[in-house]
């Protein structure tokens, strides 16, 4: 049962090292010769997959982070308190990757930290920026437990426990704010925007599919790590959050539906055409295809068929978002988008980079609290943390 | 009190002077090649189109309430009471969203430089601070662009368009779009030919915006208070019914 594992690790790994190394190389290209050379992006289309993917489905697929603490620690629902800190991690690693990226999409990126002293309430893009410094600061510190518990560092765990619900909920409110806000930075191009995605909803859109993406993305990773880091699946929380996700599905889709009724652009679906075949695609994968699979009990309750369905969640809102950012955005402005190798390939050392830095933090971090005696922490530290780890530590 | 400019299509002869005096008061090349150009770039912040016998100008609307200086995040462009719409380069971080949400897609970007700058039309700011028209309106030989208080070029070119019925088509083009700009423009052919759209909104873009991020003020207390007490709640319940314990606890106690 290891061997193929283990193959196939190190065949992940060649690839991983593959999509770094190129990586690298385009950033560098990028940073010594500026934009211009290193992508596709023009006056008329001045955001492209950096933005659509590395920030989009970014903050997106960082979602789960505020999701379970919300739920785990708001909600009190404790069933799925094991799964909080591997969540937390990768919400976190999520935050650090999309600064990243965003450092190498900015004209100025040493001129990043303005927002500080440099402030427009009225854009929203300020009001991202801000809202993302203080989550990243609340993952943080709901991160430091593991880190603490590791160095076994117990004054400062106190007081990460004692402030731990006024923490969370700050990072629920700041994640309601930036995850809906990511939506309203397109309110202001009405005359831009295909009508299939311009919609005063955008807010209300972006939070629910972040929800959902939270969950998906939970169930996603808990299914990596049983695969490839071997660890023991949560089935019975894994089919709760399989239910969730299908009720969010359905809010969504019902949602959705409503707006285009309302707004009068659901006759256009009938009408063939590039954005219409974009957007078909991405109600298939985002909405269709996972509500029904989900509907079956064998789906629902099996890690295989749990697995499938939050992988086609994940697509459908990636499409989703990258229809918002690109599709959407071509007709008005006279082009066709396509991202240079440059842009591809700092994106995929974004993701390769998630995947490996979460691989090696699972390996070196307490991030499966009930696996304890597999981390080597000695038996000591073992003995006087348990209660302050398994209360509130995530 | 602001300023505006009023652009006449009918009046225009495509001599193309207030291109040159734009490339001179901004200190950028302008030869045959770029006169040729008939797209604003980075080193071309206005054109004059034409097409037969009928020109028009593009340029930065300056608009009364600026799409790309609502959505900049460190104020880098700002709308300046007597008119014109100015960038300071030393605070953009070159996110160029203001690329993005500008209806007119103005803002221009070096991008092929690695300290890039948004460049526009400012209409000429400082000029008009000091109490100068802007260099095009100077140039201009037949008065087809005319510098002026902005109420009195709106009337102005409303008497235009009622002493020659059927010269020009009946619309001052930036009198309300998008809640109105510093240029005004007039024309005897359909604005869409020169490629500009018709179909925006009458109310200023960031009211979109606004519409929905100035309830975050009210928002944030109340989504507090709710989360605070659904804490209170759950946890208020889970004391009283500690006996029932029977469900997993993920290990606690
Ligand atoms: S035309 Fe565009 S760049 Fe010029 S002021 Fe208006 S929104 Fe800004
Ligand atoms: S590119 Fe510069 S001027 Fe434009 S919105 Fe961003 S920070 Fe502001």
């Amino acid at each position: 049962m290891k061997m193929p594992n283990i193959k196939w690790f190190s065949f992940w790994k060649l690839v991983l090292y593959f999509v770094l190394a190129a990586g690298a190389y385009a950033v560098v290209y990028r940073f010594l010769l500026g934009l211009g050379p290193s992508t596709n992006l023009t006056d008329q289309f001045p955001w492209g997959i950096w933005v659509g993917f590395d920030v989009l489905c970014g903050v997106m697929l960082a979602a789960g982070g505020f999701t379970l603490t919300g739920a785990v620690h708001i909600f009190n629902i404790k069933r799925l308190h094991p799964i909080v800190r591997p969540t937390v991690l990768t919400a976190f690693l999520g935050y650090m990757l999309v600064s990243v990226a965003l450092l190498v999409d900015l004209g100025r990126p040493y001129n990043i930290w303005h927002p500080l002293i440099m402030w427009n309430p009225h854009s929203v893009m300020f009001e991202v920026g801000w809202c993302v410094m203080c989550y990243t600061t609340v993952l943080a510190l709901e991160f430091s437990p593991i880190v603490l518990e590791r160095f076994n560092l117990q004054k400062p765990l106190k007081y990460i426990r004692r402030a731990l619900i006024p923490i969370v909920i700050a990072g629920v409110i700041f994640s309601t704010l930036h995850q809906s806000s990511l939506g309203s930075v397109y309110l202001i191009v009405p005359e831009k925007l295909h009508p299939f995605w311009y919609t005063p909803l955008l807010p209300a859109f972006f939070f629910l599919s972040a929800i959902a993406v939270g969950l998906a993305m939970t169930i996603f990773e808990s299914s990596m790590s049983a695969k490839h880091f071997g660890r023991q699946l949560e089935l019975h929380i894994l089919k709760d959050l399989g239910r969730a996700l299908m009720v969010v599905l359905i809010v969504y889709s019902v949602l959705r539906v409503e707006d285009l009724i309302h707004r009068g652009v659901l006759k256009q679906v009938l009408v063939a055409g590039y954005e219409r075949n974009l957007f078909l695609l991405e109600i298939a994968l985002a909405l269709v295809i996972p509500i029904m699979l989900l509907s079956f009990r064998k789906v629902r309750e099996t890690p295989g068929g749990l697995y499938l369905a939050s992988v086609i969640t994940l697509l459908g809102f990636v499409t989703n978002r990258l229809n918002v950012a690109v599709t959407g955005m071509e007709a008005s402005a006279g082009v066709r988008y396509v991202p240079r190798w440059t842009e591809v390939a700092v994106t995929a050392a974004m993701v390769g980079a998630g995947f490996a830095i979460f691989g090696m933090a699972t390996k070196y971090l307490p991030i499966f609290p009930e696996e304890h005696a597999a981390v080597p922490v000695p038996a000591a530290q073992r003995a006087a943390a348990p209660e302050v780890v398994m209360q509130n530590a995530d | 009190m602001s300023k505006a400019l009023l652009y006449d299509a009918t009046l225009c002869i495509g001599c193309k002077q207030c291109e040159q005096a734009c490339a001179d008061k901004n200190k950028l090349p302008y030869d045959d090649k770029v006169a040729a150009e008939t797209r604003q770039s980075e080193h071309k912040f206005t054109v004059v189109l034409a097409k037969d016998d009928k020109f028009m100008r593009r340029l930065c609307m300056n608009c009364n309430d600026p799409a790309c200086a609502s959505v900049c995040p460190v104020a880098a462009l700002r709308k300046t009471p007597a008119g014109p719409v100015i960038y300071e380069a030393s605070r953009c971080m070159g996110c160029r969203y203001c690329m993005l949400a500008c209806p007119f897609g103005v803002p221009r970007y070096e991008w092929n430089s690695v300290n890039p700058k948004v460049q526009k039309c400012t209409m000429c700011s400082d000029r008009v601070l000091a109490g100068q028209q802007t260099a095009c309106a100077e140039a201009c030989p037949t008065g087809a662009t005319k510098f002026g208080e902005r109420s009195e070029l709106l009337a102005e070119a409303r008497l235009r368009l009622r002493d020659n019925p059927g010269k020009y088509v009946d619309h001052i083009y930036g009198e309300n779009e998008v809640g109105g700009t510093s240029v005004l423009l007039l024309s005897s052919v359909s604005f869409e030919e020169f490629g500009y759209r018709t179909d925006f909104p009458t109310d200023p873009l960031p009211n979109r915006t606004f519409a929905v991020q100035s309830r975050i003020p009210d928002f944030v207390p109340l989504w507090g208070s709710m989360l605070g007490g659904i804490w209170w709640i759950t946890h208020r319940r889970e004391e009283v019914a500690k006996a029932e314990g029977g469900e997993k606890k993920g290990g606690a106690k």
